[in-house]
């Protein structure tokens, strides 16, 4: 007797409980997953595509989804990969990661028409100019998207290495003259 | 008893590194150091924002005079080091282990050195402790013991939070370098007047004066020209290297331990150079800018190494001429000490503010050995003066994982080098810390980089949207007075076809 109670009682509870859990998913729905979001903003978010997605958004589900490793953004570098894992809450081999060489627009004044094709394009108004004026680009907002090196008709628009200076220069890393076996760390 | 038994020990980690000051410790610092031609002033030789120059290429300027201004609360000005003509303000080679260009003055001497004239200072008591700082300020002096933090700024912390004690560094602990130790036997009554006249700038009781017990001609003449002031104390002190780092001498002096972010003026304490004392005396008395400092040139390579005064922006190519350097011998040129000092690709850099010793070292003073796998032997973490787990931290960096490094402390590595000095296996575990410091700053830089992008696409987005908006509504009024125009076009037309009707 007390087991049919049991058991009519525990799926009475079971039915109510899922009802209630059909009726909130019907309601209280997501439209995105909030981790994308996150994602999202962790992103670079200048959608140059070579993680293989159309943009950040994409790439940013593909993540969250699984369908994607932490290690797709290339510009983010392991920085971005030491976010994206701690976020999705994996562990990854940040020794294989490679940082991404820090680039900037820069326009050769010899070959620059003043088209102002460039600055049209530019995601972060880094380039400056007028119709037949020489443009040219303010390397502190430049993220090297190389949208402009695409549209411009005289290829007067490189991309070069950013410059080092004082401010910005930094001490290289020791190279290890034996390799660290995977357990040494504990 | 029983407190001190059981009171923290007052000295933690460090390392007794064989000392090498014998070479210039006995010999008297030389002062006739002939002045060089030109003279290389770079605009930032501070922790802060670079100085701001008000001369012009072709100017003559006097000894003493300002030639860049400071700009921005934490920034110190630049004087003349000698009479002569300003031939150019440009990028020049820094004396930094990059030696990346940096926006340097160069004057050319005209051999007279003529000293701006200078006012007559009055009895310095009876100014306000704001003149004090205020004077400090313009006569551009800075932390000489290597750190370069704006002396005037330090004062007016330590005014502000009614400073008890202040502590003047004489620890000098590391090797090779002499040049305090020099001074103080050498200008002692002036350092017990700079350390007055900081006490009275600050509205500070008392001062320590800290020296390490290897200095033992430093602390009698020390301690002879404090003897008719009690409220100035000269103390004998471990020689432990680092000995000269603040939190560690503070620690010892005072057994206050200075948490993680705070200054140790929070605490009621203030650390001043023994070098940074004896500029402060002659800024104030005789109205001197820092214009010259005592440098330790030192090394197995040096001739004939000493103790030099130089104007600030020497070359170090020409200091070591004088001192008689052999070039062919010197495997590696070392600004600073050889724990923290930098290693400099060439010797045609100037001597600034910071410079305490130049070193030229040999290949047999050199310590290239091959790497070893690491035996976990802890050495490194009973050094290190910070407490910290150097191994630890050395394994995260290696595989990048520097988040995890600076849970583990990495911020409050002061680079000393005492873990790579004593490591057994040579591991370079102070340049590690020093690449991933750096790399850590890179990161928050692009952070703060990717974060001003959002807000410059988020503003263009806005404008575009907006100018799309504009055009719609010109677009839509551009339709409706044409349809207007038509309807009336059409409506006169109408009349017009009635009346001829």
């Amino acid at each position: 007797m007390y087991v049919l109670y049991a058991i009519i009682s525990l799926t009475s509870l079971g039915l109510l409980l899922g009802l209630l859990l059909g009726i909130a998913a019907q309601y209280l729905k997501v439209e995105s997953s909030p981790i994308v979001d996150e994602l999202e903003a962790l992103l670079p978010n200048s959608q140059c595509g070579q993680c293989g997605f159309l943009g950040c958004r994409p790439a940013a589900e593909a993540l969250a989804e699984g369908k994607a490793p932490p290690t797709l953004c290339p510009p983010g570098g392991s920085a971005l990969v030491e976010q994206i894992a701690a976020l999705l809450g994996v562990d990854v081999d940040l020794s294989t990661v490679a940082e991404p060489e820090l680039l900037v627009a820069r326009v050769s004044e010899d070959t620059c028409t003043g088209c102002t094709r460039c600055f049209k394009v530019c995601p972060t108004d880094a380039i400056v100019g007028a119709p037949k004026q020489i443009h040219v680009v303010v390397a502190d907002a430049c993220i090297a998207c190389k949208k402009c090196v695409a549209v411009c008709p005289t290829e007067c628009l490189q991309m070069h290495p950013a410059e080092v200076t004082l401010r910005n220069w930094r001490w290289a890393k020791p190279t290890p003259v034996f390799t660290v076996e995977s357990d040494a760390l504990c | 008893m029983l407190r001190t038994l059981f009171a923290k020990p007052r000295l933690r980690g460090g390392v007794h590194a064989e000392e090498r000051k014998s070479a210039t410790e006995n010999s008297p610092v030389i002062t006739h150091f002939p002045l060089p031609k030109k003279l290389y002033i770079p605009l930032q030789q501070h922790v802060g924002k670079p100085a701001e120059p008000i001369i012009k290429v072709g100017d003559t300027v006097l000894k003493g005079q300002l030639l860049a201004y400071s700009q921005g609360m934490i920034s110190a000005p630049v004087h003349a080091p000698s009479s002569g003509l300003i031939v150019d303000v440009n990028d020049y080679p820094a004396p930094h282990p990059s030696a990346l260009p940096i926006r340097t003055i160069v004057l050319e001497t005209d051999g007279k050195d003529e000293w701006l004239a200078v006012p007559s200072v009055e009895d310095p008591f009876l100014l306000p402790p704001e003149e004090i700082s205020l004077r400090v300020g313009a006569a551009g002096i800075v932390g000489l013991g290597g750190a370069t933090f704006p002396t005037a700024v330090k004062l007016n912390m330590g005014r502000e939070n009614q400073v008890q004690t202040l502590i003047i560094n004489g620890a000098e602990c590391e090797p090779y370098l002499t040049c305090d130790d020099r001074l103080m036997q050498e200008r002692a009554v002036a350092i017990i007047d700079g350390v007055r006249l900081m006490l009275h700038g600050m509205g500070t009781a008392s001062a320590v004066v800290a020296i390490e017990d290897n200095k033992h001609h430093a602390h009698a003449a020390m301690y002879t020209a404090a003897l008719s002031y009690p409220h100035i104390q000269v103390i004998q002190i471990p020689t432990r290297y680092p000995m000269g780092w603040d939190r560690q001498l503070i620690r010892y002096v005072t057994g206050k331990e200075i948490p993680v972010g705070a200054r140790s003026s929070e605490l009621g304490v203030t650390i001043h150079n023994v070098g940074t004392a004896y500029a402060v005396h002659k800024a104030i008395r005789f109205g001197q800018p820092l214009v010259n400092r005592i440098v330790t040139v030192s090394g197995g390579a040096v001739g004939q190494p000493m103790n030099v005064e130089v104007p600030l922006g020497t070359l170090i190519s020409e200091l070591f001429s004088f001192c008689q350097v052999n070039t062919d011998k010197t495997a590696r040129i070392i600004m600073g000490g050889p724990m923290m000092g930098d290693a400099l690709p060439h010797s045609t850099l100037p001597v600034v503010k910071g410079t305490s010793g130049v070193l030229a070292l040999t290949q047999d003073e050199l310590r290239d050995k091959q790497e070893q796998p690491c035996i976990r032997c802890a050495s490194c973490v009973t050094v290190c003066p910070a407490g910290l787990r150097p191994l630890d931290m050395a394994n995260n960096i290696r595989i990048n994982q520097l988040d995890t490094a600076v849970d583990l402390g990495l911020k409050d590595c002061i680079s000393c080098g005492c873990c790579s000095y004593i490591c057994p296996s040579n591991i370079p575990l102070v340049q590690y810390f020093k690449y991933a410091s750096g790399e850590v700053m890179a990161r928050q830089q692009a952070q703060h980089k990717s974060e001003q992008t959002k807000k410059l696409m988020d503003a263009r987005t806005a404008r575009l949207d907006k100018i799309a908006q504009i055009q719609a509504e010109e677009e839509r009024e551009r339709l409706a007075a044409k349809a207007e125009r038509e309807r009336r076009l059409a409506a006169e037309a109408a009349a017009e076809a009635e009346e001829n009707a």
